[in-house]
């Protein structure tokens, strides 16, 4: 706790810093901070994010450019590094790229779909009654497909290509995040802080603004972050099966794809692309654990 | 004139909870929780509700702060019904407000105490400064220094803090009438004193009535000027606190008054007063809900439903031993009067 | 106990239903003309006329969506536009290898899952629960068609004692419990069991802990009770819902083993889904999707049941 007591004068008591205590989220934040493990991966994912972001000005070879003569050039190649794909292109500059298109496919779905499912979630479990069952009831019919079925059958349908992945994954990733908007605004809901909110006279929005909100969003928040990992697996499987992204650009499902040919010449290159959702996976579970942990704590 | 019209009258409340059925079709049923109660209550007074647990005290609270809708009945605040035009519920929360028995649960663990205090009344339209500054001046008059409690969270609050910042929190809108449901009950016997003490001295500063909700019958002694007893959702004896505690009219106050244990080794009681367990408000007992309980009960008890009798100025009860046509035995005495 | 059967068999209803509109919805957001993939591009209007009363395709919608529920009702699901097979046959000859696949998987990753789960939980917090939980996390973060991929370089290319692909001799036809088969199923199970063990390790483990952690279990040993006792307690309380994660394991197994199957060519429903995708043979879709939902769903309400009757506190709340 930091206390500051400063020397003043009665007149200017109401002025004064009063004694303050750190608010929620700081202390989540300190707890946080003194896990090694989250901070690690934080850490990678920081990394991953940059390379998404600048990947682009850093390869040191064209990503795009194929040359039939460099084939499958093993790693450690003169120029290089991880050597060559398929169609001739460096892999370290893919991969490098690459983390771009996959990351985006991983996570735009679970931001999209945290505000939506928390919009769905919040009011179906703050209105209760009718409208709480009407909407879960329906949220309950996409819940009953199994999360990789729904997302190859509506990529399926609705055909390969970037943006309609990322609408069969957002679509996904809805019925669990309102399932648990749901769930936590109820138990909210029936406590009697909300109760006295109501007999101050608020109105529903201002109530869910002020004092729902604040508790809810957190624990939805850590249960999205759970999901991005599944996500980006999903959405490199998508590419995987031909659904998602198209080739020549690169992301790492599709680039491992690709390379099942070469499985047998040259293994560790087709494995490479693999390893780097593999670390990215579990950079962002282990992240969302130590959110969790952090989270738990009383009041 | 204002003064002899009640500040609150309630006509006929009446509030049932339909069960619903389990997946295996069990249950079923509806819980007659306030089953048509009546009662004023006058400006400037304390009443004590008091009743054993199930009795529907709470639901009664919640029913007066319109947290829940009557199935039927009304009410008439300052003489207006509650919900028409005349008394819009909105203007009517700004004349009454609550204070709940659970002083954690009633504060919002993310706001510091003073955001929550000054949340009604910028609900209300005061702007952000004043309320807080409003905020900061009623801790001060609740006995916490808001240099130390201002930007705190609960949390970090004793439950006898914790209550005085509800208490704060009820005044902030200016009300005239406050409802203190089981206050006081999960405070330890000092910090108990002294929260019942401050009330007090709150309602004398500014003119407050209080609806005294409470199942320790000594406190509701202490702090009452009449008190209302319910039994299974219903009203069964009303009056001057004086006159009902030393002189009880129905047969539950008897029996509640005789269970308080006394320091005087001389007034042991020997008999439970209450014989069996309190019934069900699923499906309460036919005619007098008490006369499973009662050592007086007649087979007329379980046919007829006794009505509220007053026996003096301000003192009533139901009981079918009070009422003179109602042929209990020990009701015929009154015929002749 | 009939009567909470029966009640519960209700409610599934308009779920499945719900599933049967949605099912039907997605196959006919595909754009494109369904028989594009059967017809000649220069096939005469008349000959376009004659295919498309023929597959339905000139009703409405809710019509098309009605007369297909009810032959559904009645094991007709269509017959494939690509390869003018039933498409029930087809489907449930690809469930049954998936269901195998899936079984063992599921099966391999529960013993596993709940090894490394209970001795995580009895050991909380030391080397043994940390590593154990690392196996967890690993399991839950590898992409398993990545692992297929790995396995089969190290096992098939590398060291050469398994097939990479396909559901041995037969093909997909014939199936028998000896080596020669089920040598083409272990990676693909293998690989598949990597997702449930890390969560069913991760359940159990939360589990375990919070069971020992209660305060009667400590009042159990104060009276004695040997650690052979406390162990049987702790698998008796954690069972039901080891069983019931297991059991919805299953289901998504069921319904995600499009990727495993892929990268082993194993010939089940995922495979036939994908298949079904790439050439848009509509009544295969749409027949593959139902009964795989259809099963998850059932899966669903068997979990339930059972979980109601093995824990007394939820059937008597």
């Amino acid at each position: 706790m930091n206390l500051l007591r400063v020397q003043s004068d009665a007149s200017k008591v109401m002025a004064l810093p009063y004694d303050r205590t750190p608010g929620y989220w700081q202390t989540v934040g300190q707890r946080l901070l003194r896990d090694k493990v989250a901070i690690v991966a934080a850490l990678v994912i920081l990394l991953l994010l940059l390379l998404a972001l600048f990947g682009g000005m850093l390869t040191p070879s064209d990503p795009y450019k194929t040359s039939m003569l460099s084939r499958l050039k093993p790693i450690g190649t003169a120029n290089f590094p991880l050597g060559t794909d398929e169609l001739g292109r460096d892999m370290l500059s893919r991969l490098m790229v690459g983390a771009r298109l996959s990351l985006f496919m991983g996570i735009t779905p679970v931001i999209l779909a945290f505000i939506i499912g928390s919009a769905v979630g919040i009011t179906a479990g703050y209105a209760g009654g009718y409208v709480n069952s009407l909407i879960m009831r329906t949220i309950d019919v996409f819940y009953a497909f199994p999360s990789v079925l729904l997302a190859i059958a509506l990529s399926g349908a609705l055909g390969a290509g970037i943006t309609n992945s990322l609408i069969s994954l957002t679509v996904v990733f809805i019925p669990p995040i309102a399932r648990v908007a749901e769930s936590v605004t109820t138990q909210i809901r029936g406590r009697d802080f909300v109760d006295a909110a109501r007999a101050s006279g608020a109105g529903a929005f201002t109530i869910v603004r002020v004092h729902v909100l604040g508790n809810v969003l957190g624990p939805i928040f850590v249960y999205a972050t759970s999901l991005i990992a599944v996500a980006m697996i999903l959405a490199s499987g998508l590419s995987f099966l031909g659904l998602g992204v198209k080739p020549p650009e690169p992301e790492w499902g599709l680039m491992l794809n690709t390379l099942r040919t070469a499985i047998y010449s040259q293994p560790w290159i087709a494995a490479l692309p693999g390893v780097m959702i593999f670390i990215t996976s579990i950079a962002f579970n282990l992240l969302s654990d130590g959110l969790r942990s952090a989270m738990e704590i009383k009041g | 004139m204002a003064s002899d019209q009640p500040l609150l009258e309630v006509r006929c409340l009446v509030k049932h909870f339909p069960l619903k059925k389990d997946l295996i079709g069990r249950g079923g049923g509806v819980v007659r929780a306030v089953d048509g109660i009546s009662f004023e209550v006058r400006e400037g007074e304390t009443l004590g509700v008091v009743g054993e647990s199930g009795c529907g005290k709470s639901t009664t609270a919640r029913l007066l702060m319109h947290l829940i809708n009557p199935d039927q009945g009304e009410m008439v605040f300052d003489g207006a019904v509650v919900g028409s035009s005349d008394m819009p519920i909105k203007r009517f929360r700004r004349q009454a407000q609550m204070v709940f028995q659970d002083s954690y649960a009633s504060l919002n663990p993310r706001l510091t105490i003073e955001d929550s205090i000054a949340f009604a009344p910028q609900v209300h339209g005061l702007p952000h400064k004043e309320s807080i500054a409003r905020a900061r001046d009623l801790l001060a008059r609740v006995g916490l220094e808001p240099r130390r409690f201002a930007e705190r969270y609960p949390h970090e609050l004793s439950g006898g803090q914790r209550q005085r910042v509800n208490i704060a929190r009820a005044l902030a809108l200016q009300p005239r009438m406050i409802i203190l449901d089981e206050a006081v009950s999960a405070l330890d016997k000092s910090v108990e004193a002294q929260v019942l003490n401050l009330l007090l001295d709150l309602k004398d500063e500014f003119n407050l009535t209080y609806i005294f909700i409470s199942h320790d019958l000594n406190v509701v002694r202490f702090m009452s000027d009449r008190v209302m007893v319910m039994y299974l959702g219903e009203v069964v004896e009303i009056g001057d606190s004086e006159s009902l505690f030393q002189a009880p009219l129905h047969p539950y106050t008897r029996a509640l008054l005789s269970s308080i244990p006394s320091m005087d080794p001389d007034q042991r009681t020997e008999f439970p007063p209450l014989q069996g367990d309190p019934p069900n408000p699923i499906n309460p007992p036919a005619g007098c809900r008490f006369h499973t309980r009662c050592a007086d009960a007649e087979s007329v008890c379980s046919q007829r439903l006794p009505k509220l009798v007053s026996q003096s100025h301000n003192h009533s009860a139901a009981c079918l031993m009070l009422e003179a046509d109602s042929g209990h035995r020990k009701a015929r005495h009154l015929l002749s009067q | 106990m009939l009567f909470f059967l029966i009640r519960r068999v209700i409610y599934t209803l308009p779920i499945m239903l719900g599933v049967a509109m949605v099912c039907f919805a997605l196959v006919h957001l595909a754009p494109g003309d369904p028989l594009v993939s059967i017809l000649p591009a220069d096939a005469s209007q008349e000959m376009q006329e004659q295919m498309r009363k023929l597959y339905g395709f000139d009703r409405s919608y809710p019509e098309q969506f009605a007369s297909w529920i009810w032959r559904a009702l009645q094991g007709d699901l269509g017959t494939s536009i690509a390869s003018s097979r039933s498409v029930s046959t087809e489907v449930m000859k690809a469930v049954g290898n998936t269901l195998r696949l899936a079984a063992m998987a599921t099966l391999i990753g529960f013993i596993f899952g709940c090894l490394f789960g209970f001795v995580a939980g009895y050991f909380q917090n030391s080397w043994v629960d940390k590593a154990a939980s690392l196996t967890a996390v690993l399991g839950v973060s590898v992409p398993h068609y990545w692992l297929g991929m790995v396995l089969v370089i190290v096992f098939s290319s590398i060291l050469m004692w398994l097939p990479a692909s396909g559901a041995g001799p037969g093909g997909s036809d014939v199936w028998a419990w000896n080596w020669e088969h089920i040598k083409h199923m272990l990676l693909p199970a293998l690989t598949m069991s990597v997702i449930p063990m890390g969560i069913i390790a991760r359940t159990v483990r939360a589990l375990v802990a919070e069971i020992l952690a209660q305060e009667f279990v400590v009042g159990l040993r104060a009276k004695g009770l040997t650690d052979l006792g406390v162990f049987l307690h702790v698998v008796k309380n954690s069972a039901p819902t080891a069983l019931a994660v297991m059991g919805l394991q299953l289901g998504y197994l069921l319904g995600g083993s499009i990727l495993i199957e892929t990268v082993f060519a194993w010939p089940g429903t995922g495979f036939l889904l994908n298949s079904a995708i790439f050439q848009r043979d509509l009544p295969l879709l749409q027949g593959t999707i139902l009964v795989l939902a259809t099963f998850f769903v059932l899966l669903n309400l068997v979990v339930d049941v059972i979980q109601t009757l093995l824990d007394p506190r939820i059937s008597r709340s």
